[in-house]
């Protein structure tokens, strides 16, 4: 167990490293001169403003120390310096993190209770019009684009009902659950098919083990077999892939957050491509890469200790 | 086995009266496209203020957006762009897949592994962020977009082109050429991948729909097309504004426009791979 953790852990390293280091060197495959480029390209540029790009990222010096020493500034959060909000990059996110982590924890409470629930569903009338109309209907939901989906459901709700606020992010528990609904529910819909498949999947697997016959012969509740037996024996995939959905769900922030005018990490990002803001950019994809991989990396982690079969299974190969 | 052991889900091979419908939807958009200059009633930037963000009416089948550009003509010239954008992308993506797949199965040793640290690498950016990042460096534009797609449908096309040249290159007839004395660039070129293409077009199918997707939301989002495009996801983008305002036509034709082609491509492409993968 000791040595599977300390590997998943070197490997969870290993890749942070390669992609921080993709991000950083990307300054180097921009056209032209890095330090121009950092700083916003050449209009308003002024020689000091150069130097002070040329000292936080210490671009006289190699690569690879240059590389050392900007992930060592990035360890302590200090991420340089915004040339269009004039601002410490770290404060730029530390104001909008938490209502991105908002947007993110809302949208996985909604595609894993909906999500979930359709598999279940269509596992239980499996072969019927209830399944036929949960797959067709979570496939349809997958191939809607969700800056499309945003609209279809602003223009529903939010401008022809009105029961939801069109832009923004709310203030207090409801008001930010209120103005969060809408853009929750279009970054929740295209995960729907994936979770849903894999829930049916896992739990059509499970029901075909022995011991569901077993219990079924032994007259054991249908509604008691589904949840106890299988239900239960399914959960291990199912929730191993929640995890994995959530976790790229913070790239998917940068479409919605877009879409709703919040004001969070994802649409920082857009707002720094469009305004040429590298260091901004880039700090928010190292967030956004490094809060990815550590996620998928604890997932797998914890998949032995939901499913303590897979810890067998560890153990013997 | 019990009744309750699940088949893969395939829907169209249950309802094949999809499939029909899907083709014949896919079929009127991409003449649509062919014809667009003859079928629009308008020129696609065509601005008349007069009759800014104008309902369905007799004069503007679908209505107009702010600048009163009529939106079925905008839409029919923006189905160009938006069909063409996803081929080219994947057709990137195809040739440096293959190349490094095929690459990757041949040399094996540490080619094989630095091909997939690469490839692991890039997984480690979620969704478009890898894209994103390209763009971020060499800026906006559709052709960036197209490349930096491509780019990152490398890996995926990459991998599965390596599995299948594994199996390929372990065939009878690879040894037969190589006794001929044949090189192995030789054998690959002109007869491994070949003998690959039918599986990966059918795999490349499968992604257009995701492309034209990823393409679509890069242009809502300002990286891709840019302005007077009529490019359906900066359509969507240019008519988001009006929604608040009560019109909603000018974001809901485009964003129709692009969930009708990806649900009927993916209704089409996920039968048409099953019918390819067995025919292969």
């Amino acid at each position: 167990m000791a040595v599977r953790i300390a590997r998943r852990l070197a490997g969870f390293l290993a890749t942070l490293l390669a992609a921080s280091f993709v991000i950083f060197a990307a300054v180097y495959a921009a056209p032209g001169d890095p330090a121009v480029f950092l700083a916003g390209g050449r209009d308003k540029l002024t020689p000091e403003r150069l130097a002070t790009v040329r000292a936080q990222y210490h671009l006289d010096e190699p690569l690879v120390v240059q590389y050392g020493r900007w992930l060592g500034d990035c360890l302590h959060f200090d991420l340089g310096r915004s040339f269009k909000y004039g601002d410490q990059v770290a404060d730029l996110i530390t104001a909008r993190l938490g209502t991105t982590l908002e947007l993110v924890a809302y949208a996985t409470v909604l595609f894993v209770v909906l999500g979930v629930g359709a598999g279940i569903l269509a596992a239980v009338r499996q072969s019927t019009w209830v399944d036929s109309a949960v797959v067709g209907g979570t496939t349809l939901a997958a191939s809607v684009p969700s800056f499309v989906a945003a609209i279809a459901l602003v223009s529903l709700f939010g401008v022809q009902l009105g029961w939801f606020p069109v832009t923004g992010s709310g203030r207090g528990f409801a008001g930010t659950l209120h103005h969060l609904t809408l853009p929750a529910l279009s970054l929740a819909l295209g995960a729907l098919a994936l979770i849903s498949r894999v829930t049916r999947q896992a739990m059509a697997e499970a029901a075909a083990s022995d011991h569901v016959e077993a219990a079924r012969a032994s007259g054991v509740p249908e509604r008691e077999i589904v949840r106890r037996h299988v239900l239960r024996n399914a959960l291990g995939p199912i929730i191993t892939m929640c995890g994995l959905v959530m976790a790229g769900m913070l790239a998917g922030t940068v479409v919605v957050e877009t879409a709703f005018g919040i004001s969070g990490i994802g649409s920082l990002l857009v707002g720094a491509i469009n305004t040429h803001d590298f260091p901004v950019a880039q700090a928010v994809l190292l967030l956004m890469v490094a809060g990815y991989i550590a996620v998928t990396t604890l997932v797998d982690l914890l998949h032995p200790l939901l499913d303590p079969r897979v810890k067998q299974e560890a153990r013997t190969a | 086995m019990t009744a309750l052991t699940l088949a893969p889900v395939r829907v169209p091979d249950r309802r094949p009266v999809g499939v029909t419908v899907a083709a014949a939807v896919l079929l009127l958009v991409v003449l649509a496209a062919l014809l667009a200059p003859w079928l629009a009633p308008y020129a696609p930037d065509a601005i008349d203020l007069s009759a800014s963000l104008a309902g369905t009416s007799g004069d503007h089948l679908l209505g107009t957006d702010s600048s009163g550009q009529d939106l079925l003509s905008r839409v029919l010239h923006g189905a160009r762009s938006s069909l063409v954008a996803p081929v080219l992308l994947l057709a990137v993506a195809a040739l440096l897949g293959v190349t490094l797949g095929v690459l990757a199965a041949w040399r094996g040793g540490w080619t094989d592994a630095l091909v997939s640290r690469l490839t692991d690498v890039m997984y480690a950016f979620p969704g478009l962020l890898f894209t994103v990042l390209i763009i971020a460096v060499f800026g906006t534009g559709t052709t960036t977009s197209v490349l930096a797609l491509g780019l990152a449908y490398t890996p995926t096309v990459a991998k599965y082109t390596r599995s299948l040249a594994l199996a390929e290159s372990r065939k009878p007839y690879v040894d037969a050429y190589r006794i001929q004395g044949m090189g192995g660039a030789r054998i690959c070129a002109l007869h491994l991948v070949p003998n690959l293409g039918r599986a990966v077009v059918g795999y490349l199918v499968v992604l257009f729909g995701e492309a034209l997707m990823s393409l679509a939301t890069l242009s809502y989002l300002g990286f891709g097309a840019q302005p007077p495009s009529s490019d359906w996801g900066l359509m969507v983008q240019e008519g988001q504004a009006a929604v608040v305002q009560g019109a909603l036509l000018p974001a809901l034709v485009p964003g129709t426009a692009i969930a009708l082609v990806v649900v009927s491509f993916n209704v089409v492409g996920v039968w048409a791979a099953d019918r390819l993968g067995r025919q292969a």
